[in-house]
């Protein structure tokens, strides 16, 4: 564990990224008010943001910055694997049962 | 400090040395709580997964006006500050200061509560409006319009909307009473069951949430049973463990709030 000591002098820091967290809904929701993009760039966009955000949570709030480096690799990792593995299987196979229209889908 | 329980282990069993130094450099509990929520990050995946592809390849219908979008915004507003707050209750318990540990706590739990109870409204509204999906209590008077058309053309939109944002519902009510219990100890029980029994005999019944504030009893229940089978003051690392799982259900909400509010948005 990191001691409180490490970082207590650094509390400055969590409002940071708070108030950063905030603006980035901000963007978001603008985004989506406006309907800036067309929807699949819209869900590329928020998608980035959304992890540009779970980034900071993890990394400040869940300080997992901080911690050991074997620990944070073998996490990001490991997570990030199931998730591309999800994504290979669970896709093309949704497809094959239900192919998607030409032309129609999001709008 | 990871050493510490180890050390501390070892005498216990007088056999100093016995053990090989943690492998990530952290205690048990917190390794624990990493390993479940790497394992609940793919359970919300999963779900995300499913939306997103019915989202491509469906006529996805866009309902959600402006209200539900500064509704959804405000409760972003509330989970992300909450998210702060807990930060501060884990330097309170560092520094061994137990009051600010509470109060910091008890700010998280209100933010928490805070999205329960706007999330809430805005399910019984949808409701209200004819979005409903099958084994949902029936309104006394049948709503007709564009969600009720939803509700029967494309069913996949309430079954996603209501699967994810239930699913996250409940972690966020189970992190209330997490907080709770290590906030308050024992002494949150009775709280949670005067909550538990009021909720249940104030909502009406054609409202959902008359069976869904059940959920209340069930953590009542386990609350009840780690309270008094192993009784304990919390302490820094047990807070830092539930600031763990605080966090986690904010960064969720993280991914749900554009990709099921932000993308079905209907501005007129």
């Amino acid at each position: 564990m990191n001691d409180a000591a490490t970082h207590d002098d650094s509390k400055g820091q969590y409002f940071w990224v708070w108030g950063a967290l905030l603006v980035l809904t901000a963007i978001e929701v603008v985004l989506g008010y406006r309907q800036v993009f067309a929807p699949v760039r819209m869900l590329e966009v928020l998608l980035i943001l959304s992890i540009i955000k779970s980034a900071l949570i993890i990394g400040y709030f869940m300080h997992l910055k901080f911690e050991k480096a074997l620990m944070r690799w073998m996490l990001v990792i490991s997570v990030t694997a199931c998730f591309i593995i999800m994504y290979f299987f669970f896709f093309p196979d949704a497809g094959r049962v239900m192919p998607p229209p030409n032309g129609v889908g999001l709008q | 400090m990871a050493n510490a329980t180890l050390e501390h282990g070892s005498v216990a069993h007088g056999l100093p040395g016995a053990y090989e130094a943690p492998l990530f450099g952290a205690y048990s509990k917190k390794v624990g709580m990493w390993l479940f929520l790497a394992s609940d990050s793919l359970t919300f995946g999963a779900l995300l997964f499913a939306f997103s592809y019915n989202r491509i390849y469906t006529q996805w219908p866009t309902p959600f006006h402006v209200e539900s979008i500064i509704n959804a915004t405000i409760m972003t507003a509330c989970l992300l500050s909450s998210s702060l707050t807990m930060v501060m209750a884990v330097f309170a318990a560092q520094r061994g200061d137990r009051a600010w540990t509470r109060n910091w706590l008890l700010a998280t739990m209100v933010f928490g509560t805070a999205f329960i109870v706007l999330h809430g409204m805005e399910w019984s509204k949808l409701i209200g409006e004819g979005l409903t999906i099958p084994g949902f209590p029936k309104p006394a008077t049948a709503a007709a319009g564009e969600l009720a058309d939803i509700s029967k053309n494309v069913p996949q939109f309430p079954a996603t909307f209501f699967g994810l944002t239930a699913m996250h519902m409940l972690h966020v009510t189970i992190g209330v009473i997490y907080l709770g219990v290590v906030a308050f100890r024992k002494w949150f029980l009775p709280v949670l069951g005067v909550l538990w029994i009021a909720g249940y005999f104030l909502i009406p019944s054609d409202n959902v949430f008359h069976y869904g504030i059940h959920a209340l009893g069930l953590g009542l229940v386990v609350a009840a049973v780690i309270s008094f089978l192993k009784p304990k003051d919390y302490d820094a690392h047990d807070v830092e463990v539930a600031g763990l799982y605080w966090h986690f259900v904010d960064l969720v909400w993280m991914f749900i709030f554009p990709l099921v509010y932000l993308m079905s948005t209907k501005i007129t």
